[in-house]
């Protein structure tokens, strides 16, 4: 079953067109990547799906239901979560916070003015200890390194227990010794966690690792997609990863 | 926590202090009880202005229509004076100890109603927008206010109203009442704002504060949020209207009630002088404002305006985070090499 299904994405910026007929199905339970040059359109695309802004034209169904028209908000709550190429976390408040503020505070709104529970607390701290981040729990987000930001950006996204994920770059940036790491993290909340994942990289290597299906974008159109050795073997990805 | 204890006993002997002061300085009630004013009126604006990043302008309308619907409430709910003056400026009611006290407290609940109401409303209009529209779009709500009351009969127009008699017959005098009044009402306040930082609620504000998108992206529903913490603010900014309007005697819509030039810039003021975003920046940003511009009134008659715009100049080019934000950073600085926190 395809948990998200993107059919014929249209989406321009004034004169620049992004993403043309863009189309990708992302199966529950499975990790697919997406690879492409730089201003190919691959954080467009995670900003059409996400309902960062409105799409030209296409659908985009995600677990069952329409969700091109919904606000980021709404579509979050649904239970599809993205992290951010450049970070996004809250500089001025705590690792702790950060990740205290990313639980379903919603779910509960009765005790939205009291402290969180204590279950919380235990489910920010497991998490803290999975990305490697427990000593540094109570340091200013702001004041971690860009590596260590993204591996909170990414625990923060799972303390909502997500279905799925859509990751931008996990990698980069992050130390090369830490990749490892990163990598089995992410196989990890697959398969224990059963989140679908959906990656965008650059790292040919991590990609190949990781994605059992890899879609390829060139200039804002799919150009290609297949299986890891499929890919990394199509002339028309090699041509267009050297041609740019 | 230790330094929690030493905090709580700080609060309890500020309190005793509070409570026993107007004994000690008669001549200085009036001063005091606006310092209580003003710490409601610094808090209420650091909810959203420091602990969501979201400045505002125009919270001095909530102020004001806290004082004017009191002040109808007051005019009307016992005697319907209107028909026997000309001028509904002119009008001064006269009411039994229990007509005054409970008109007082209906015509002060109804005034935080709606300005509650006024806040959802509005707030749904223009917090969706970030930062800076919101500000702007906040920049004429005062005077709009005031603008739109000078246009209304009923309401005194331009002349404004006159607050009911306080009954002398009452055992507590007028200052001494509205001065515990005060203490009561900011106390309140600070202790539940302190309730709310500490909240899931508060920690949400500081999220939107920090980066609106991630916090939009993790499903959180910020514009609802923005607007929780208007309306709670406008709550108690209408109270403190509601008692202002009784302590002065008098409302007009330009000079006090949409006073955006006295109360409407003193409460942004006070906040980033004290360090916004902080729970006691605002108390302590508003003690030191307030005794300032009355010492600089005493003292320098003519000039003291003069002397506060030199004082908050300095503030914001010396202390661009405020007092509390000086300190903690100094602060931070050697908790960092002292402490095994980040280590731990
Ligand atoms: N907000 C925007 N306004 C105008 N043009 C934009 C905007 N965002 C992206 N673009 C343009 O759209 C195209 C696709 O950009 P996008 O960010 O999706 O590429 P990308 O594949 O994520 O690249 P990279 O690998 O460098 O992250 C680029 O030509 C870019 O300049
Ligand atoms: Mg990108």
């Amino acid at each position: 079953m395809n948990l998200l299904n993107v059919k014929s994405v249209d989406k321009s910026y004034g004169g620049v067109i992004a993403n043309h007929d863009v189309s990708l199905n992302v199966p529950e339970g499975k990790i697919v990547g997406i690879i492409g040059p730089n201003g190919s359109g691959k954080t467009t695309l995670f900003n059409s799906i996400v309902g960062h802004h409105p799409i030209d034209s296409g659908e985009i169904n995600f677990d069952g239901k329409e969700i091109s028209s919904l606000t980021i908000p709404k579509i979050a709550r649904l239970g599809m979560l993205r992290t951010f190429q450049q970070t996004h976390i809250y500089g001025k408040m705590t690792c702790v916070q950060n990740m205290q503020i990313s639980s379903d505070i919603d779910a509960n709104w009765k005790r939205i003015f009291n402290p969180f529970s204590k279950e919380v607390d235990e489910m920010v701290d497991e998490l803290l200890a999975f990305v490697g981040l427990y000593k540094k729990r109570f340091l200013l987000a702001g004041d971690l390194s860009f590596g260590q930001q993204k591996l909170l950006e990414f625990a923060m996204s799972l303390m909502k227990k997500p279905k799925m994920l859509l990751l931008d770059e996990p990698t980069a940036g992050v130390n090369p010794t830490l990749i490892n790491g990163l990598i089995d993290r992410l196989r990890q909340v697959n398969e224990e966690k059963g989140i679908t994942l959906l990656v965008i990289e650059h790292n040919m290597r991590v990609v190949m690792n990781l994605a059992e299906h890899i879609y390829c974008l060139a200039n804002g159109t799919m150009l290609a997609d297949g299986k890891p050795d499929e890919i990394q073997n199509d002339k028309r990805v090699i041509d267009a990863y050297l041609g740019n | 926590m230790m330094k929690e204890n030493k905090q709580n006993t700080l609060i309890w002997l500020g309190l005793a202090i509070s409570a026993i002061v107007p004994l000690l300085l008669p001549n200085h009630i009036t001063v005091l009880t606006y310092i209580w004013v003003m710490i409601i009126l610094a808090l209420t604006w650091d909810m959203l202005g420091g602990q969501t990043g979201y400045t505002s302008f125009g919270n001095i309308l909530f102020f004001g229509v806290g004082m004017y619907v009191c002040a109808v409430v007051q005019r009307d709910m016992f005697s319907s004076g209107l028909e026997r003056f000309e001028r509904v400026s002119e009008i001064v009611v006269n009411l039994s100890v229990s007509e005054y006290f409970i008109s007082l407290a209906i015509g002060t609940i109804s005034g935080a109603i709606v300005a509650v109401i006024l806040a959802i409303i509005l707030g749904s209009g223009i917090l969706g927008m970030r930062g800076h529209y919101f500000a702007i779009c906040t920049l004429g709500l005062g005077h709009a206010a005031a603008e739109i009351t000078s246009g209304i009969e009923y309401l005194g127009a331009g002349s404004g109203m006159v607050a009911p008699l306080y009954p002398s017959e009452f055992l507590m005098g007028k200052e001494v009442f509205y001065y515990y009044s005060f203490l009561l009402v900011a106390v309140a306040t600070f202790f539940l704002f302190k309730k709310i930082y500490k909240s899931q609620f508060g920690l949400a504000l500081n999220a939107i504060r920090d980066n609106e998108n991630k916090a939009e992206s993790m499903g959180i529903h910020t514009t609802q949020y923005k607007i929780a913490g208007w309306s709670i603010s406008a709550f108690f900014l209408a109270i403190a209207g509601a008692g202002v309007g009784n302590v002065i005697g008098f409302i007009d819509p330009v000079e006090i009630a949409f006073s955006g030039p006295t109360f409407g810039v003193w409460m942004i003021v006070m906040a980033i002088l004290g360090g916004k975003g902080t729970i006691w920046g605002p108390v302590l940003g508003a003690i030191i404002l307030y005794s300032a511009k009355e010492t600089f009134w005493t003292y320098l008659l003519g000039w003291d305006k003069v002397a506060l715009g030199l004082l908050i100049l300095i503030v914001v080019v010396y202390f661009p985070k405020g007092i509390l934000g000086y300190f903690k950073d100094k602060k931070q600085l050697s908790d960092s090499v002292l402490s095994p926190k980040g280590e731990g």
